[in-house]
């Protein structure tokens, strides 16, 4: 069965290429071998043939099959359909092969390893000399846990609204959400969309992990407009910025523990403790800083800022219950 | 390979044939094990396309066959592909997939030329379809990990051995060793180098941003034979059924800790608080992550490391006094 659909499906794009004029369903019908005689099981066959080979990125153009009647016909450009040219060189080839096993979503992994192999075919490639070329050391993956992920790919490259709950960090409860989606964006193996939230009637970034229930398309294909500018590599650059660490902190810790707090501080023995030395370290935000000088007691003491060191014993009063 | 039948759509068969039929006649005459290696399919499979591709006969205006191929001695060649002889464009999906996944080996620090002439080449080739990968950003912790990245690949290249000194963050603790080096991975956004540590004579990972210095040896490095790499797409840390389960119950402050430490279960609870449950070989880090959360969190099981927690936590307050 299968087979003999790709038979067919096969015969209509070598058929469709090779003609220049439109040709009828019927026209089609008489070429093409595998199609029922009855009228409708034949329209509702090719219907889904058409659709089948659209979804494929063929470029199924449709128009009038003459001037004299009105008939619908059906071609393929051989310019919108064919790859434009293209070679690769072994060392290109050797990094194609990597790059198609990045995804590790099969989706996305069957999109990449399809496309790799669309431009091997194009090229004359000398494929021996991919196998000798040296072998990039890199071997990036790319995962894809969450279940939003798979709408969101399609709302954004599609250019389409979307709804979803969403539980912000720290919140109870989730909140309905309509968003604008302009691109995303994986940080430290987790996903983000960026785009315009229309109640909020701001731009908004969410944590695909955080999105729960489904995610539901709310438009139109092509009616999301990304502004100009608002590109997603551009617009996360900031997270990466280094933080301004404006604070200073005095620390007494002990000689040989809080190895990361020695090395990135300013350490001195402390003369009146024997055992424990001073350090005095930058940092930026109080309550985060405070978390991870948490982490390294009973090793430290922090001295001062009055309100680190207040903030660090009430996270150690809150462990004690 | 696996050599199991698989199913295949009609759909994905014909996306292979469109690009298996362009591949052998751009090369005139291939090895039938070789193609199949590079499509991913049997030799069975792969005859059995090509058999498909030569039965497609067109019956109007008059009969012919449009594709003419032969396969014997484990080669195949095509003689008469007529309209589709050049592959198919490439779709959207495909496309943006490809080319995020070379954006992000780019990166990553990957063979740097070479991704860049094979990104400006896949561009112009996809044309529009590739516009949405630019709405897709992956950002590569850290800066200082990528300067670090040549210095090991330059390492891996030469099959050299390397001194390495670390940060285990979770001990708090730099330790120093001889690893030979056998590849470098991109996983969640972080660089890892993958090594036969010399000192725990086994296959070890290392977190680049976590690498304190890196020297390259003037010795050969040495992977035993038996040195298995780890299987990352099965996940980086997988625990092991020795380890310790802890259960931990946290606020819906604290929950980022479910996104950043891989949990066994996590259970929402009322008010939004959530139980989780991890395994690990060592305590300590939880202990201290629990110090950290304060009263965000609660260690339920087992019952001593929620004692080894208060004591701590204790001991820590007792230096304040």
């Amino acid at each position: 069965m299968s087979k003999r659909r790709t038979e067919r499906l096969l015969s209509i794009v070598v058929l469709l290429l090779s003609s220049r004029r439109y040709l009828t369903a019927e026209q089609i019908r008489a070429a093409v071998t595998g199609y029922p005689e009855e009228h409708e099981a034949f329209k509702r066959m090719f219907e889904r043939d058409k659709e089948e080979l659209r979804d494929l990125g063929i470029p199924l153009e449709t128009g009038r099959a003459t001037q004299f009647d009105d008939d619908l016909g059906y071609r393929i450009s051989r310019q919108d359909y064919e790859l434009p040219e293209i070679q690769l060189e072994p060392d290109e080839a050797a990094v194609l092969g990597i790059a198609s096993r990045v995804w590790q979503s099969a989706e996305l992994a069957g999109a990449a390893t399809g496309a790799a192999l669309k431009l091997r075919a194009a090229s004359r490639e000398a494929d021996g000399d991919a196998a000798a070329s040296p072998r990039p050391g890199i071997q990036p993956r790319l995962t894809t846990q969450e279940p939003a992920f798979g709408p969101m790919w399609e709302a954004v490259r599609d250019r389409r609204p979307v709804t979803f709950d969403y539980l912000a960090s720290g919140r109870s409860e989730v909140t309905k959400r309509t968003l604008e989606p302009w691109g995303v964006v994986n940080r430290r193996g987790h996903w983000y969309v960026a785009g315009h939230d229309r109640a909020r009637n701001a731009p908004r970034v969410f944590r695909l992990s955080r999105i729960t229930g489904p995610v539901k398309l709310a438009g139109p294909p092509g009616s999301v407009k990304v502004p100009e500018g608002a590109d997603v590599r551009e617009l996360v650059k900031d997270w990466d910025k280094p933080l301004t660490r404006d604070h200073t902190a005095t620390l007494r810790v002990r000689a040989g523990a809080g190895f990361a707090l020695h090395r990135w501080g300013k350490h001195v023995p402390d003369t009146e403790n024997p055992g424990w030395d001073l350090i005095t370290i930058a940092y930026s935000d109080p309550d985060w800083y405070a978390g991870y000088l948490a982490w390294f007691s009973p090793d430290v003491i922090v001295l001062g800022p009055p309100e680190l060191r207040e903030a660090v014993i009430r996270r150690l009063k809150g462990a004690l219950t | 390979m696996s050599t199991q039948p698989r199913m295949v759509t009609s759909a994905e068969r014909l996306r292979r044939l469109l690009a298996l039929v362009p591949y052998v006649a751009a090369r005139r005459v291939v090895g039938l094990a070789e193609t199949a290696a590079t499509f991913g399919m049997t030799e069975r499979e792969l005859i059995d396309d090509l058999n498909l591709a030569w039965c497609v006969e067109l019956r109007a205006p008059e009969p012919y066959c449009p594709i003419d191929l032969s396969y014997e001695d484990g080669e195949i060649s095509i003689s008469q592909a007529e309209s589709i002889a050049r592959p198919l464009r490439l779709a959207a999906d495909e496309a943006s997939a490809l080319l995020v996944a070379l954006r992000m080996l780019a990166e990553a620090g990957g063979d740097g030329d070479t991704v860049a002439r094979l990104i400006a080449k896949i561009e112009g080739a996809a044309g529009a379809a590739g516009a949405a990968s630019s709405q897709v950003a992956i950002k590569i912790d850290h800066p200082n990990a990528r300067g670090m990245a040549a210095t090991l690949n330059a390492a891996l290249a030469a099959g050299k051995r390397i001194h390495l000194r670390h940060y285990a963050s979770k001990r708090d603790e730099a330790t120093e060793r001889d690893v030979d080096p056998m590849r470098l991975l991109v996983v969640d956004g972080r660089t890892y180098l993958e090594g036969w540590c010399r000192r725990a004579e086994g296959v070890r990972l290392f977190r680049l941003d976590r690498v304190l210095s890196v020297d390259v040896l003037d010795v050969p490095a040495e992977i035993p034979e038996t040195a298995e790499p780890v299987d990352v797409d099965a996940g980086l840390f997988r625990p092991s059924p020795s380890d310790l389960v802890v259960e931990l119950e946290l606020a819906p402050t604290a929950r980022w800790v479910a996104e950043s430490y891989p949990c066994e279960s996590v259970t929402v609870l009322t008010d939004g608080r959530l139980r989780i449950a991890l395994r690990t070989p060592d305590t300590t880090w939880v202990r201290r992550l629990a110090l950290r959360l304060g009263e965000d969190a609660r260690v339920v099981a087992p019952a001593a490391l929620a004692d080894e927690v208060r004591a701590s936590a204790a001991a820590a307050l007792a230096l304040y006094d």
